[in-house]
């Protein structure tokens, strides 16, 4: 184990272990940007600089590991100053379009800028000649690179986190640049539009084009299971209204934050589709078109046909088939009516099939 | 399940899979599964197409479809012949070795590589990086289960895994990625005509009265029918009424047409379900029921966990919880059902349900749960849930070697249907496409039916990358477009299930496994044809 003391706090942890995460440990928060776990410790942003005793430079704590008897100030004014540097020259390059940009309210630029109160930028943008397109042809991913910081969490994720390597770090001249593969050609490319990209990306450059439709301060989250496949996806709805408009990956076990395509862009849409049946349906054995019905003219249709079959013929001669789509509580409940009312076993779900 | 697919996907030294795609059909997992293997776990891939994971594998065995039994029997004659098994663990945990060491002396590694169509020198190559890896899970998914010899193939796996003792540690097992959200707890929960909830076997001694007891009224003792074989029953009248909850057997059953005749076949049919589906449009009552985002209750995902599904919204309309519907039902066919929470249906889950008996809506909830779920076997409320199956002891006792011996397809090619049909799923849709196909940008992606006929057989119709062609099986006739590659063999195909037109199952098989009456899905004779 190694001790250290921050800001003033003393700190034991293991070796290995960087500065940043010995902070977080004792409570102590570090503003990052371009950080995530594990993903992208690169120190590119330097926005988690801090003050180590004995260290001429300022260290990024992101990738910077502990040492014995260390003493590590996290907020001194050299520190505070640089940071407010660092984003100073960020903005530079950074379209503050805010007013239009889908990440508006959910930025966490906007929201270390603030933190630092840094409005404006002081400098000319270097990267103004080299000014690229946008590349927004796939059906829901977006990158804009006006608002890009190049932090590289997009590619690391892609690389590292979905194993795909569909987006890649480019250069021209002496600027990095992130290959998005969301222009024209998208469909010859790697990508599988699963968009862990898009909620690893801390500014609005890369997005899921529905994120202009809703802003994330008029939303509130249900933490739910995907509806899909077998993995068991943990996921949050987004919910504004009483509609459902997106989805973000949560920290699950099978799933570590990871989405796909269905997950992420097609677990949602359906719920409120004009084509759901709302209301039930009786066919009309003349004309063979359904008819609306009560509930109560439904159910005692059904009754009455399944007990007339039931007691005329034996229960065997009845079925019911569960769905393995929905819920535990759902499937428990339908194999207990059909062998509770039904008198029979002829109860399945579609694991056959 | 055995394993958990952390533990498959992160602590391993060599990952087999066999008949899976699961960056298809289980993207999520597919990601893990390439993230092992840039951080240097190796991969054995055994699969008859040309799969993305096979660009990434050590090993790709391209086994032709339907050969999985004789490739897991060749595989364990190369253990045995190469004193590669774990004695051990056969003496202390298994029984009937003996046999099956008998049963797989036929399968040499030339016999085995014909059946296949493979290099009987990668077999060894597989057996050996297999057998001798410390942590090696097996994976597997519908490539091997639907086949009439399905049952036979997972147990065979089953067999090879023990063998070498790589169960009931992390990293190892013999774990099947399950297809839909919650096809585990459907099973779990009793929906099966042999089985009340937990695999509570009807004809045990006194399972029947238990739940007569629980249930406070008299049960039929009989064993049900499956499924499958209800089919066949409707259309003779046997079967005259059916209940079905959110299944569209029209789309994802084989041999669509038989499927359509069985259901027009009903003297009364109805249905629970959220879209006018094909099967839907079948039946004489439809009751609306609701999405899982407008419901409380829980999934059990393909390790076994119980994971929490939370109401989000509500839509306009009548629509009503599926319990509701069917306590009603049960109310008014004379079986007096209290109208319950879906947290109270799980209390009562857990009463009847051993093996759920430490499982409530509240600990799911819990600050000790933590959003991580409980994998069952759980059976109090003080049990932290069973992440690997089998660990020291296995389920019964000891590990029984069950051997199988090949059996070829039900329906091979010949002149007439000269090409084998495989079938599968895509990134962008899910089944029947019911819930995904509402979303526009899947439908731009992936808008319509095709199928993977190989360049060389192609070449010889005439066929081009993108034409629509005519594709038949004694079943059926289909339009589809072509996609001309070196993805299948030469002399095999593949299409996705998910569409209705110019849908695969128009023309699969509906012979079904001897056993489990899963439909042989992966292998059908059919011809393909130019259109003039």
């Amino acid at each position: 184990m190694i001790n250290l003391k921050i800001d003033g706090i003393q700190a034991e942890v293991q070796e290995g272990t960087t500065i940043l995460e010995a902070a977080r440990s004792v409570g102590i928060r570090i503003p990052t940007l371009c950080y995530l776990k594990e993903v992208n410790e690169i120190g590119s942003c330097r926005l988690c600089v801090v003050e180590v005793e004995g260290m001429d430079k300022l260290p990024t704590s992101c990738n910077t590991l502990v040492k014995e008897g260390m003493v590590v100030q996290t907020m001194s004014e050299r520190v505070v100053e640089a940071r407010k540097m660092v984003l100073d020259l960020l903005l530079s390059n950074h379209h503050r379009g805010c007013f239009y940009c889908p990440q508006n309210g959910s930025c966490e630029l906007q929201d270390v800028c603030n933190e630092y109160g840094i409005e404006e930028t002081s400098y000319l943008g270097t990267r103004k000649k080299i000014e690229r397109p946008a590349k927004d042809s796939h059906p829901f991913l977006s990158y804009q690179p006006e608002l890009c910081i190049h932090c590289q969490r997009c590619v690391n994720t892609c690389a590292k986190m979905t194993g795909r390597h569909a987006i890649t770090l480019g250069k021209t001249g002496m600027f990095n640049i992130i290959e998005a593969p969301f222009g024209e050609d998208w469909d010859m490319t790697l990508c599988e539009s699963c968009g862990n990209c898009a909620q690893a990306c801390p500014t609005g450059a890369i997005t899921e084009k529905r994120k202009k439709k809703y802003r994330t301060w008029e939303t509130k989250k249900v933490r739910t299971t995907c509806p899909h496949c077998a993995t068991g996806c943990q996921l949050d709805l987004i919910v504004k209204d009483n509609r459902i408009v997106d989805v973000e990956g949560a920290d699950g076990p099978s799933n570590h934050g990871l989405l796909c395509v269905k997950g992420r862009s097609a677990s949602f849409d359906f719920v409120d589709s004009p084509e759901r049946i709302r209301y039930p349906l009786i066919k009309n054995k003349e004309t063979g078109e359904f008819e609306r019905a009560t509930w109560d003219e439904a159910l005692d249709l059904v009754a009455g046909k399944f007990t007339e079959i039931r007691n005329n013929y034996g229960g065997e001669a009845l079925a019911g088939f569960a769905c393995s789509r929905s819920t535990n509580e759902d499937v428990y409940m339908l194999q207990k009516m059909v062998r509770t009312a039904f008198q029979s076993n002829n109860t399945d779900n579609c694991a056959r099939v | 399940m055995t394993n958990t697919i952390y533990d498959v996907t992160h602590e391993s030294d060599v990952i087999m899979l066999v008949g899976s795609n699961p960056e298809h059909a289980h993207p999520v997992i597919g990601m893990q599964i390439r993230q092992a293997v840039e951080k240097g776990t190796r991969l054995i891939v055994a699969d008859p197409r040309e799969i993305d994971l096979a660009k990434k594998a050590d090993i790709h065995l391209k086994l032709r479809p339907g050969t999985n039994v004789a490739f897991a029997n060749g595989m364990m004659h190369i253990i045995i012949e190469e004193g590669l098994t774990d004695e051990t663990f056969i003496k202390e945990r298994t029984e009937n070795f003996e046999a099956m060491k008998e049963a797989v002396k036929e399968y040499t590694p030339e016999r085995v590589a014909e059946i296949c169509g493979i290099d009987p020198d990668l077999l060894r190559e597989a057996a050996r990086m297999y057998a001798t890896a410390d942590r090696a899970p097996i994976l597997y998914c519908l490539g091997v289960t639907e086949h009439h010899t399905g049952t036979e193939g997972v147990m065979s796996l089953s067999n090879l895994a023990m063998m070498v003792g790589k169960i009931g540690r992390p990293g190892c097992g013999v774990n099947p990625i399950r297809g839909q959200n919650n096809v585990q707890g459907a099973c779990d929960m009793g929906a099966a005509p042999n089985q009340f909830p937990g695999y509570q076997n009807i004809v045990a001694p006194g399972i029947v009265e238990k739940f007569e007891k629980a249930w406070n009224t008299k049960l039929n003792p009989n064993v049900g029918i499956k499924a499958t074989d209800c089919f066949p029953k409707m259309i003779t009248g046997e079967i005259k009424g059916l209940f079905i909850f959110g299944e569209d057997p029209v789309r994802t059953d084989p041999n669509t047409s038989h499927v359509i005749h069985a259901l027009e076949s009903l003297d009364f049919f109805v249905v629970d379900e959220l879209f006018m589906t094909e099967t839907a449009k079948l039946a004489d009552v439809i009751l609306p029921g609701r999405s899982y985002t407008e419901k409380e209750g829980t999934f059990t995902n393909t390790e076994r966990r119980v994971q929490r599904v939370r109401k989000a919204v509500e839509i306009a309309g009548e629509t009503r919880p599926d319990t509701w519907i069917f306590t009603e039902i049960m109310n008014r066919m004379g079986y007096p059902q209290p109208h319950l929470t879906p947290a109270e249906i799980m209390d009562e889950i857990s009463s009847v349900t051993p093996s759920f008996g430490g499982i409530s809506h509240a600990r799911l909830d819990s600050e000790e749960v933590a959003g991580r779920g409980l994998q069952w076997p759980c059976p109090n409320p003080e049990h932290p849930g069973t992440p690997i199956m089998h660990v020291g002891k296995f389920a019964r006792g000891l590990g029984y070697f069950r051997p199988a011996e090949y059996k070829p397809s039900m329906e091979l090619p010949d002149e007439t249907y000269p090409l084998v049909l495989m079938t599968g799923r895509i990134l962008y849709h899910y089944n029947a496409c019911a819930m995904t196909d509402k979303t526009e940008g899947i439908n731009q992606i992936a808008s319509e039916s095709f199928i993977e006929v190989n360049n060389e057989d192609a070449k010889k119709l005439g066929i081009a990358d993108g034409e629509m062609v005519a594709v038949s099986s004694r079943r059926g006739r289909i339009k589809v477009k072509a996609s001309v590659s070196g993805k299948t063999r030469e002399g095999e195909c593949w299409m996705p299930f998910h569409y209705i037109e110019g849908g695969a199952n128009w023309l699969t098989n509906d012979a079904l496994d001897g056993i489990s009456s899963t439909p042989e899905y992966k292998v059908c004779a059919v011809r393909v044809e130019k259109l003039s």
